[in-house]
């Protein structure tokens, strides 16, 4: 009985911390202004739209990986994801939540175009540290 | 012995114990955030010991068995202390820290004595079994305060970002463990499958506090009302 309710307890606010995590993670580079090669690449400017997360990701993925921004990555990667379950599934059920996953999803796919302007800036200073050498 | 798997994780967990403790030296944090610190440190030295005293005795072994549930009380507490810290630096404008230690002792010993209510009765192997229900509940406790403390980043509108994604990384953490600790509980038949979970969980924190240290400075603030989805 009691280990169920640790259980139930530490799933529910499981849910909570992560969300909670992954939106600090989204806050974080909310702020930052986007390149304006990143603009042109991406088509963002200064708002997101959740569709485009899917293909910045893509264009992240061409990048050289860098190894600090990876966790932060995968954890709002893995946030998308329940976002876009929540909008296949309980949207139907709760429309208000509609507006809410869609807000969510664009500032994932913002994040996504920050990532993408630091790892361009990143390998471009490589390449030009190469070139030095 | 573990698998060629199980050693791998094990070792990237140690490397990334010990890449916080890096990354907060590089960062000039690690007196900031000195019991954060010392808990990395002393999971980077008990991955160690665990490796010399399985090496020496095996798996199976006794003093493996023992040094394993020691080493787990111990860095349970470091982790505990390492929690209140966090309490002090959230509460350090309302000079409430004689306050915050002296619940935490309280808090801490009051775990000890039910954990070893619980266990009085059985006589087998008593130590044991007191070491390993005191971890698992002071982890329930650690799960309990960091749900209190994030409430109060919340109330406070607390705009570190640093030291907000610290205590957040420590609450999923906080919570996965307990919930593997409750389902081995329940289903004992899952202890192999879950085997690997404990390990795997030992990389999550260590990854985001080291990402917390490297990526943003101790200055660095967010908005309060992005946090909270209720804010929304």
């Amino acid at each position: 009985m009691m280990a169920a309710f640790i259980l139930v307890f530490s799933l529910a606010a499981l849910l909570q911390f992560f969300v909670s995590y992954c939106r600090s993670l989204i806050a974080s580079s909310a702020r930052l202004p986007l390149s304006p090669e990143v603009q042109d690449v991406t088509g963002i400017s200064s708002t997101a739209s959740g569709e485009d997360y899917l293909r910045v990701m893509q264009l992240l993925l061409l990048c050289p990986e860098r190894i600090e921004d990876r966790g932060g990555i995968r954890a709002v990667g893995a946030y998308y994801r329940l976002l876009s379950f929540l909008r296949r599934t309980f949207v139907k059920m709760v429309p208000s939540l509609s507006l809410w996953t869609e807000r969510e999803r664009a500032h994932c796919a913002y994040f996504a175009a920050v990532a993408l302007d630091r790892r361009i800036a990143f390998s471009r200073n490589m390449l030009a540290q190469q070139l030095d050498s | 012995m573990p698998s060629t798997l199980g050693y791998a994780i094990w070792f990237l967990a140690t490397l990334l114990e010990l890449s916080v403790v890096v990354c907060a030296v590089a960062k000039q944090s690690f007196r900031r955030y000195f019991f954060l610190n010392l808990y990395m440190a002393a999971s980077f030295l008990v991955s160690v010991g665990r490796y010399l005293v399985l090496n020496q005795f095996g798996q199976q072994s006794a003093e493996y068995g023992y040094f394993y549930f020691y080493s787990d009380t111990l860095l349970t507490i470091f982790l505990y202390f390492a929690l209140i810290t966090l309490y002090i630096h959230v509460f350090d404008e309302l000079k409430a820290e004689k306050y915050v230690r002296l619940a935490a002792v309280i808090l801490l010993g009051g775990t000890a004595l039910f954990s070893y209510s619980v266990v009085q009765q059985s006589s087998h192997r008593m130590l044991t079994h007191f070491f390993f229900e005191l971890s698992q509940n002071l982890y329930f406790v650690g799960l309990v305060l960091t749900y209190l403390l994030w409430g109060a980043i919340l109330k406070l509108r607390e705009t570190r970002t640093r030291l907000v994604q610290l205590v957040l990384s420590l609450g999923v953490y906080f919570s996965l463990f307990a919930a593997t600790y409750a389902l081995r509980n329940m289903f004992p038949a899952w202890q192999v499958a879950l085997a690997y979970s404990a390990p795997i969980l030992g990389c999550l924190l260590p990854l985001s506090w080291a990402y917390a240290f490297l990526r943003h400075s101790e200055e660095a603030r967010l908005v309060p009302a992005r946090l909270a989805v209720a804010a929304q």
